[in-house]
């Protein structure tokens, strides 16, 4: 195997394609889901799609379906969008020294294609092999994301089609708990986490009386906050050991 | 839903900029400087802050049931947590979730 110091930029872009193939399993029904409920709730075809070209970012797509449905003002929705992918700052800030010297058109565009997906495979490789030269991490990311992008756009497109010909005594409204509780699963590794998790829902249950999904926001930030504090604490702890 | 298509338009493309501008921030910056610790500390905790707070009414109120809790629904949403959590595949997750929900819809007749 050639070493990662000497990798060319087609190696690169060959290996993070190999790496990003498995999400196209993940992508593709997410995908699907989106377009399914988009289009039940109001939305045409043309809408979907622009919504899953420009936006690109399943999770922030299906929170804002979800308060238009709702009928919340544009401005809740808008920031309840930004309270979902906050994350994204925290994958460009992690991404930035090991691609942050590429042309600014590269960079735009790794920012564009920036899912959890591609963030977390190319990561991982990146500090696993630093020594890649820029060119092929660069390469790298794209290749991680070179089926996984056309596939979420497909998948969309394929859920808005058969959208409304889903017979009506399906439960299709489960699909969105459904993909949050399924994205949220794996990531309560932690008592951190799960502690954050809980916040989250007993404090927008409770605050679920505020006008415009605001408990919503008060629950988050809270949360962030318990999981942040329970971190530094067991930090601490072992530390101290 | 009853936004006008400047609202619809307005959601889609805010969103998209407020997204874009997230992911290009630290790139774009060339950030080479690390975030302060307390921040990124506070930021791996975005997505499991956020999104249970979101499904929680829908799981525990359902709109689709009136708003009046669904054993059926908690149910479906218990199972879809448990394999997420062991298998850590969304696929089988929703897949697990969705069969219990329409299975225990037919067995009631409801």
């Amino acid at each position: 195997m050639t070493p990662a110091a000497t990798l060319s930029a087609y190696q690169g872009w060959l290996q993070g394609l190999r790496a990003g193939t498995p999400f196209v399993l993940v992508v593709t029904p997410f995908g699907m889901v989106f377009g399914v409920v988009a289009t039940e709730a109001g939305l045409n075809v043309f809408e979907t799609m622009a919504f899953s070209i420009v936006v690109i970012a399943g999770a922030a797509q299906l929170a804002a379906i979800q308060l238009m449905i709702e009928n919340a003002p544009v401005m809740v929705v808008l920031a309840t969008g930004l309270a979902v992918n906050l994350r994204m700052a925290m994958y460009s800030a992690a991404l930035a020294p090991h691609v942050g010297a590429a042309p600014v058109w590269q960079r735009a565009l790794i920012a564009y294609l920036m899912v959890d997906q591609a963030y977390a495979t190319a990561h991982t490789r990146f500090e696993e092999a630093p020594e890649m030269p820029l060119a092929a991490k660069v390469a790298y990311y794209f290749g991680a994301v070179t089926l996984v992008i056309p596939f979420w756009y497909l998948a969309t497109l394929a859920g808005a089609l058969v959208g409304n010909q889903i017979p009506a005594g399906l439960p299709i409204e489960f699909a969105v708990p459904a993909t949050f509780i399924a994205i949220i699963a794996p990531m309560l590794r932690t008592l951190a986490h799960v502690a954050a998790a809980i916040v989250s829902v007993v404090v927008t249950l409770l605050l679920a009386f505020l006008p415009y999904n605001l408990g919503l926001l008060a629950a988050a930030l809270l949360a962030m906050t318990t999981g942040a504090q329970i971190e530094r604490i067991a930090q601490r702890r072992r530390e101290a050991r | 839903m009853d936004y006008s298509q400047a609202q619809i338009w307005t959601i889609i493309l805010g969103l998209g900029v407020i997204t874009l501008a997230l992911r290009f921030s630290f790139l774009g910056l060339i950030g080479r400087r690390q975030l302060p610790e307390w921040v990124l500390r506070h930021l791996r905790y975005t997505p499991v802050a956020v999104l249970p707070g979101l499904v929680a009414p829908q799981v525990f109120f359902p709109p689709a049931n009136d708003g009046v809790t669904d054993p059926m629904r908690l149910a479906a949403a218990a199972v879809t947590l448990a394999v997420g959590y062991f298998t850590k595949s969304v696929f089988w997750a929703i897949a697990a979730g969705f069969a219990t929900l329409t299975g225990l819809m037919a067995l009631t007749g409801g």
